[in-house]
């Protein structure tokens, strides 16, 4: 187990043999973030899947033309060169089969994706066994690896990170017309085959520099994550490109520190588990679209009608009790409740309990209830602003008076003070405070 | 197969030999000869159109008649396969600045990470130009445009939070943006509110009345009479075009949607059996 210098030392980049692996994966997490964020909204997705499958035929036939030149094979610039050729050659093929067969999308890439895997794989077992060559490392391509890495790989893959996001900035404007609406942007004149051949190279740079240390199974999820995480803290463009790149960035740097720690555990698995864990908090508790957030706001709601739909039948219990006279904060039998609302007795239970905690209720003997004070005004509040409702459904959504007691209970508690003082206003002038309006309909007739 | 020939003998039709008419400016759209074929099936035949200036034109026809497809090839959305379409006297892409297109409001994935203000905006998108970002003049006349459709306190909403006549207004308001001389419609009235439906033909109206013209699909016959100043009733081919008053007939409606079309389709049924 790593002490915590040792952890430190990885994290704060401190340690030479790890500084430029970090650097490199927090780097290329960073453009994966950005470029990955277009390749989601251009719901291209399997298509950078295709691509990544599609590098490892040329991994394994770079290597093969390197040792029959002589050379030991291990040029990472000349692997890469060949991942391109053929990544790109997947990607031609599948173009080709769509568009001169009857296929669906999906069959091309699925079918580009296996049989260039495929090929790969194969060729990869040919090249080990040729004379002279010890293929040994060019299986990490596979699932990655994050040995230890030289200056001038380094900066290749520095390099095309760096040019990747700074090209996927620029073009922010031209490829968010392209995402969103590619038939409106080909009217106005921009090239969008252009600009989908630009974005598929962006791609396929980030998914051939990601070979080395994500591996080329996992890197299409280092590409489509951070994204789809990003997009549960934001609803525009610019922030969920920055959180993107942030949370990319994050998982190259926190699970390539890890994946050195732990040199058992493959470092694309680690990078990508990362990326994943920060996935499901923002799934969780992002605020604008997480999971968590949206179930409190609904449960508080709920809470809300619960209470004031219990305060509205108090009222008109106490109206039923009152007669002719003025309505008056009295006791009343707890049955009195069942006949105003189909309650069962344990949600009854449940939110009588809430309102004793907002001091709604006041002690009485058992089987009767009183309001207290601001229990009572809040009640005659939350009845007139129901009235009012109704009675504005009825005067100008021509609402049938049988209907309007629903339709009002729909919206009635979403009502903000202002909405309510136009209802005040349309309804003939402000109502003396406190007077709560007679129903429009019979009360209890539902 | 029959004929057409009523007198025994065989007819020839007459071939096309006269020289390419020259198209004034002033006329905004003009088609001439027109094919288009998705993989060799026929979707438009022969279409021959001239449309007037300052008119508010409704292009109706049943599903499948083309509707949306002749206005794409006018855009050069999708490949001819014959024929030309010019605006204002020249083909599309030197006329681009001159017409604003809106497409149909499915066609995109309105769960995506912008505000109705952003697109809007886009817009304004071939007038900035390369990489020029949004600036805060035209950020002013989005809003203008906003405003114009009635929706300027919406502008900050994401769009997937809009109704479905909100989100129609979003992409008129964007239209209105390029400030356009030709506007084509692609079903703006389909699944909207009656008040959206109202603004819209408000809208229509009052750019017609600056001498713009309007041209959109329509699918609701009850409103075409009340709308339109002029039609296209379309089928493959074009039926009838005309003054509405004149030109929405029970014939001409009887032929558009009756299937008077037996011998194209036919043809259209027997290319499509072809093995390409």
């Amino acid at each position: 187990m790593p002490d915590l210098s040792d952890i430190l030392e990885v994290l704060l980049l401190q340690n030479y043999n790890t500084r430029l692996v970090v650097l490199s994966t927090t780097l290329l997490g960073i453009a994966a973030g950005l470029v990955g964020s277009f390749l989601l909204l251009r719901k291209r997705s399997l298509m950078g899947d295709a691509l990544s499958h599609a590098t490892l035929p040329g991994i394994a036939i770079a290597f093969a033309v390197m040792i029959s030149l002589g050379g030991d094979g291990k040029s990472l610039p000349a692997l890469l060169l060949g991942a391109t050729i053929s990544g790109v050659a997947g990607i031609a093929t599948m173009l080709l089969i769509r568009n001169t067969t009857k296929l669906r999308d999906d069959v091309a890439m699925g079918f580009v994706l296996s049989v260039f895997f495929g090929v790969g794989v194969a060729s990869l077992r040919m090249v080990q066994t040729l004379p002279g060559a010890s293929a040994a490392g060019l299986e990490s391509f596979i699932y990655g690896k994050t040995a230890g890495m030289v200056q001038s790989d380094f900066l290749l893959i520095a390099l095309v990170a760096a040019v990747a996001s700074l090209v996927s900035i620029l073009f922010l404007k031209e490829f968010l017309i392209l995402c969103f609406d590619d038939g409106y942007a080909a009217a106005q004149g921009w090239p969008t085959i252009f600009l989908d051949v630009l974005l598929l190279g962006l791609v396929t740079a980030v998914t051939v520099i990601g070979l080395q240390s994500v591996g080329l199974i996992l890197v299409i999820a280092f590409l489509i994550t951070p994204p789809t995480a990003a997009r549960f803290w934001t609803q525009r463009l610019l922030p969920m490109l920055l959180i993107s790149a942030l949370i990319g960035g994050a998982s190259g740097w926190l699970g390539a520190v890890i994946s050195a720690l732990t040199p058992q555990l493959p470092a694309g698995a680690v990078i990508v588990l990362v990326a994943a864990a920060l996935f499901l908090i923002s799934m969780l508790f992002a605020p604008t679209r997480g999971v968590l957030p949206r179930i409190l706001s609904q449960a508080a709601l709920r809470r809300k009608e619960d209470r004031q739909h219990f305060l509205r039948a108090v009222y008109e219990i106490l109206e039923d009790q009152a007669g002719e006279g003025p309505v008056a904060n009295r006791s009343f039998p707890y049955e009195a409740l069942f006949a105003k609302r189909s309650w069962t007795p344990s949600q009854l239970r449940g939110i009588l309990r809430i309102a004793c905690r907002e001091d709604h209720l006041e002690p009485t003997p058992p089987g009767r209830l009183r309001l207290s004070e601001p229990g009572f005004g809040e009640a005659a509040r939350v009845t007139r602003n129901h009235r009012l409702w109704e009675t504005y459904l009825i005067q100008y959504a021509d609402v049938a008076p049988g209907h309007v007691d629903r339709d009002a209970d729909m919206v009635e508690h979403i009502l903000g003070a202002e909405l309510v003082r136009e209802l005040e206003v349309k309804l003939g002038g402000p109502l003396p405070d406190q007077t709560v309006p007679p129903s429009p309909h019979l009360v209890g007739d539902r | 197969m029959h004929t057409e020939s009523l007198s025994g003998q065989a007819v020839f039709p007459a071939k096309h030999t006269e020289p390419r008419p020259e198209h004034p400016p002033e006329v905004p759209l003009a088609i001439h000869d027109l094919t288009v074929a998705y993989q060799r099936k026929p979707v438009l035949w022969d279409i021959d159109l001239n449309i007037p200036e300052g008119k508010l034109v409704g292009i109706v026809g049943p599903n499948g008649a083309g509707k949306s497809t002749l206005i794409k090839a006018c855009l050069d959305l999708i490949p001819r396969t014959s024929g030309w379409a010019h605006i204002y006297g020249v083909p599309y892409r030197k006329a681009r600045h001159r017409v604003a297109y809106v497409p149909q409001r499915e066609s995109v994935d309105w769960d995506f990470p912008v505000n109705a203000l952003d697109v809007v905006a886009m817009g304004a998108y071939r007038r900035l130009g390369w990489f020029r970002r949004v600036n805060a003049a035209e950020t002013k006349r989005a809003m203008e445009a906003l405003e114009q459709v009635g929706i300027a306190h919406l502008a900050h909403r994401q769009i997937s939070q809009l109704s479905g006549g909100q989100q129609q207004r979003v992409f008129l308001a964007r239209a209105l943006m390029q400030d356009a001389d030709l506007y084509l419609m692609d079903e703006p009235f389909a699944a909207v509110d009656a008040a959206t439906e109202q603004a819209i033909v408000d809208l229509l109206r009052r750019l017609s009345s600056e001498g713009k013209t309007c041209l959109v699909v329509h699918h609701d016959l009850a409103t075409v009479t009340s709308y339109f100043d002029w039609i296209v009733l379309i089928n493959m081919r074009i039926v009838a075009a005309g003054p509405t008053a004149e030109t929405f007939t029970r014939d001409n409606l009887q032929k558009t949607y009756g299937g008077k079309l037996s011998l194209l389709e036919k043809a259209a049924e027997a290319l499509r059996s072809t093995p390409r």
